[in-house]
């Protein structure tokens, strides 16, 4: 029999709220039980107990045990809503790691661009931002040290948030039934002391930056075309918004709505540009769905947040 | 002795005119129009597609008692989880009771001769059919591996596999629960007896009612998707594909929007048959009536708005997770209504142990459990943990098939005189009905455990170190398998063994015991005036008196 082990200060919170749910589910039980095995003993049919009158006005008994019931509700609810909220809410200074699933494996690239399978190498004591994917099929990145788990889809780019503080080898779970071999979709998370995932990653290091692949690709795919990044792009006859300093900063769009750019939005707008069209300017982005490859994509998108916003204000562009 | 005499000798005479002796031919039980004979027809399959079902669980806990996989590949695993769950679904629990107990009795307890449209009641009998052998024929021949939930983009372009069988055997079920349902509440707003008032309608038929709603509302939606599914799947059109502009989470709403209420459909029923029995075996009144009534009302109703917990973690938006959250607690409130009125009703009763009764006590246990533990997948913070994960395995096997299979065998052995003119052997359905109960739990209880530790569901293999819980497991489920081989096996003995049972054999006051055992076919000589509440057992004092 295995225990289950325990890496972040979330996962004790949670298992404080469920243990608070197995209590309260225990005294509910144990009632409803007692009670049951209490009258009909007391009241089979053979026992010549008096038996009396019962009672005709039910309904104060009735609105009692509803508001009860309603209020222990509410509590929990409120509990639960309380802990996801905070399990869900961007970290600061976050180390983002890109998780890719596919039928049935986990590929991971960190942002030097060292990558791995099937395992995912974290430090400890750290805010670690995973932005999840899927070149196929729904699958999901279930972490049970941490009590998280989080769908990965095919063309969208979910985040997930940890915070590890006990090092150690952990379990990952697909979640989400996949196919054929959807439980041999598992790997381990190992947690390092910060010094040694340094030097796992000078280990394992990888010949370019997520970010250098991702200016590459840029210039490839003809982004560079239109939209400005960095010193060079945004000459062709196309108006498109520059992208320095993007990241991070309010949108004005067309539909009078403001949108923070986040990865998510940046990804969404390179496969589905039309969905979100900044103000002021026509709708003209080709579509880059299944044209750029979810991997690319991931590089694509660390670039992307990578350009300084301070350097180069709009018309500074050198000579 | 001269009474004993006469009663059998009346009873003889009774059974030469029953509706199952009218008439002999094949024909008259495949074209009939009787809803006895119906409900018996329906009987039948559903007995078919229960053991079906049970067989691919059987052979999925024998495969888990080895980490690697006793039996089976993964690929067979996957496609015996879907037969499993298709079956156990769509052609066991979702018409269990109501095509079952409820076309035989609501005519009865409304002291009608049928259901409103009876060749309606037949024709969705054959789309049943239809629907039952074309799913088992993609389920068996094509091996579909999807699970029953048919997840984009894995159903519409990864999985092979005959799903477009499935697809339509399904629909064609949707169908067959559409008519049963309009034929309900038709039934019921139309053919209730003089003096029958809404509160003095049985709550089996409030149950019932309410079950129908579901049924006319719900099954269109599951429909929609499942045709939707097809047209993705062969051609391409890019609803659910995101490769093709759509969204594989759609596809899930749409899915939960059936399926999610379809769960109620598959316990309300149950909820109907727990008032009618527990009544009959304490000798009282129900305690509670009308808050029953509408607690099933209510929980048909805002069953229709939680379907987004069947997502929390699929990348729906914190805000939607609030909200369902929120609406899953407080579709659990009329469920603990209903519990707490039950021990009421058990509250100075004269309470006899019957094999329907223990049933029904094994029903409050396990429903209790399986709603409890809802609770701890309805709270957000702690889904993250247990979703997806054994923990949901055994939540929602507790309500459908612990609580809800307990209250179909109750309700089966309540009626069982009524619709057999037999009784059946009275130690041997409490036997079974106590092995049920441990069966059910030592199969259920380590999976929430598992689930605890982390063991995701719909897996062939898993970690060694799950592997002693599910083998606890797996020996329950031997014992469960025995038990619900039992009833099968005293039930049809005493079709031919059995002692004659008289109209009314437990003393009830429903209308369909004032009738003979087994019924005439057009049910009632007379037509019945309701002058009074239902289940008016009279007190000690009153018996004084009489």
């Amino acid at each position: 029999m295995i225990g289950l082990a325990t890496a972040s200060d979330g996962a004790r919170e949670t298992d404080w709220l469920l243990g608070s749910l197995v209590g309260a589910s225990a005294l509910v039980l144990a009632l409803v039980m007692g009670l049951m095995f209490i009258y009909v003993i007391r009241y089979r049919h053979g026992s010549g107990l008096d038996r009396g009158s019962v009672a005709q006005k039910t309904w104060r008994i009735e609105v009692g045990w509803t508001a009860a019931t309603l209020a222990v509700f509410f509590g929990l609810f409120i509990w639960g809503a309380n802990l996801f909220i905070r399990i869900n809410l961007p970290q600061d200074n976050p180390l983002t790691i890109n998780v890719v699933g596919k039928q049935w494996m986990w590929k991971i690239e960190h942002p030097g661009g060292e990558k791995e399978i099937n395992a995912l190498h974290i430090p400890v004591g750290r805010n670690v931002q995973l932005l999840l994917t899927s070149e196929d099929v729904i699958h999901d990145f279930g972490l049970p040290a941490f009590r998280l788990k989080r769908d990965v889809l095919p063309g969208r780019l979910e985040a997930m948030w940890l915070h590890a503080d006990k090092v150690g080898d952990y379990r990952v779970f697909c979640d989400q039934f996949c196919g054929t071999d959807h439980s041999a979709m598992i790997g381990t998370v190992t947690v390092m002391e910060p010094a040694d995932y340094q030097a796992w990653l000078e280990r394992n290091g990888a010949s370019t930056s997520l970010v250098a692949a991702g200016q590459a690709l840029f210039i490839r795919y003809g982004c560079a075309g239109c939209h400005q990044a960095g010193l060079s792009g945004g000459g062709g006859t196309v108006r498109a918004p520059s992208l320095n300093g993007l990241f991070g900063s309010p949108v004005p769009l067309a539909d009078g709505t403001t949108v923070t750019a986040d990865e998510k939005y940046i990804h969404d707008s390179i496969l589905y540009p039309k969905l979100q069209v900044v103000a002021s300017y026509d709708p003209v982005m080709p579509s880059f769905q299944s044209v750029i490859a979810e991997e690319d994509l991931v590089r694509i998108v660390a670039y992307i947040k990578s350009l300084d916003p301070h350097a180069f204000a709009a018309g500074d562009r050198p000579q | 002795m001269s009474t004993t005499t006469e009663r059998s000798l009346l009873t003889l005479q009774q059974r030469a005119d029953s509706y199952l002796t009218d008439e002999r031919t094949i024909w008259s039980w495949l074209l009939t129009t009787d809803h006895k004979r119906i409900a018996l027809l329906y009987f039948a399959s559903i007995t078919a597609f229960f053991f079906l079902g049970g067989a691919a669980a059987a052979v999925m806990r024998l495969n888990l008692v080895t980490p690697e996989g006793l039996l089976v590949e993964h690929e067979m695993y996957n496609r015996l989880f879907t037969m499993h769950g298709v079956i156990m679904v769509w052609f066991f629990l979702v018409p269990a009771i109501p095509v079952t107990l409820g076309n035989f009795v609501t005519p009865l307890m409304l002291g009608a001769r049928d259901l409103a449209f009876p060749r309606v009641n037949l024709t969705s009998w054959y789309l049943f059919i239809a629907g039952g052998v074309m799913a088992l024929t993609g389920l068996a021949a094509g091996g579909v591996d999807t699970a029953w939930t048919f997840y984009t983009p894995l159903s519409t372009g990864y999985s092979h596999g005959w799903m477009m069988m499935v697809c339509l055997g399904i629909i064609l079920s949707g169908y067959s629960s559409i008519a049963t349902g309009l034929n309900f509440i038709v039934t019921i707003h139309r053919l209730r007896p003089p003096g029958m008032t809404w509160y003095r309608l049985p709550l089996f038929l409030w149950s019932l009612y309410a079950t129908s709603v579901i049924y006319v509302l719900a099954t269109p939606v599951l429909t929609m998707a499942m045709i939707l599914l097809m047209f993705e799947r062969f051609f391409h059109v890019g609803l659910f594909d995101p490769a093709l502009g759509g969204d594989p989470v759609m596809f899930q709403h749409l899915f939960w929007f059936y399926s999610h209420p379809a769960v109620y459909i598959m316990i309300l029923p149950g909820f109907g048959v727990v008032s009618e029995v527990i009544t009959a075996f304490s000798r009282k009144g129900i305690f509670g009536y009308k808050f029953i009534a509408w607690s099933s009302v209510s929980i048909a109703v805002i069953s229709f708005f939680v379907w987004g917990h069947h997502m929390f973690v699929a990348g729906t938006s914190i805000y939607s997770g609030i909200a369902f959250s929120l609406l899953s607690f407080m579709v659990s409130v009329p469920s603990a209504i209903k519990v707490f009125n039950w021990l009421a009703t058990l509250h100075k009763g004269f309470i006899r142990f019957n094999a329907p009764m223990l049933y029904i006590l094994g029903f409050i246990g396990l429903f209790t459990i399986g709603g409890l533990t809802g609770l701890f997948v309805a709270s957000l913070g702690t889904d993250l943990h247990l979703h997806d994960t054994y923990f949901v395995v055994a939540h929602f096997h507790y309500i459908m098939v612990g609580a809800m299979v307990s209250a179909f065998f109750a309700g089966l052995h309540y009626w069982w005189p009524k619709i057999t003119g037999k009784m059946y052997p009275e130690i041997w359905g409490q036997i079974a009905a106590a092995t049920i109960f441990f069966g059910f739990n030592m199969t259920f209880a380590p999976q929430f455990i598992l689930g605890y530790l982390g063991m995701p569901r719909r897996y062939a293999s898993y970690d060694p170190g799950y592997q002693v819980l599910n083998v606890v497991s797996s020996l329950g489920a031997v014992v469960l398998a025995v038990a619900y081989l039992m009833p099968l096996i005293y039930l049809t003995w005493s079709l031919f063994a059995g002692k004659d049972a008289p109209s009314n054999p437990w003393e009830a006051t429903g209308l369909e015991w004032q009738t003979q055992s087994p019924p005439r076919t057009e049910n009632f000589a007379f037509t019945p005036v309701i002058t009074g509440p239902p289940y008016n057992y009279p007190r000690p004092e009153q018996r004084q008196h009489v």
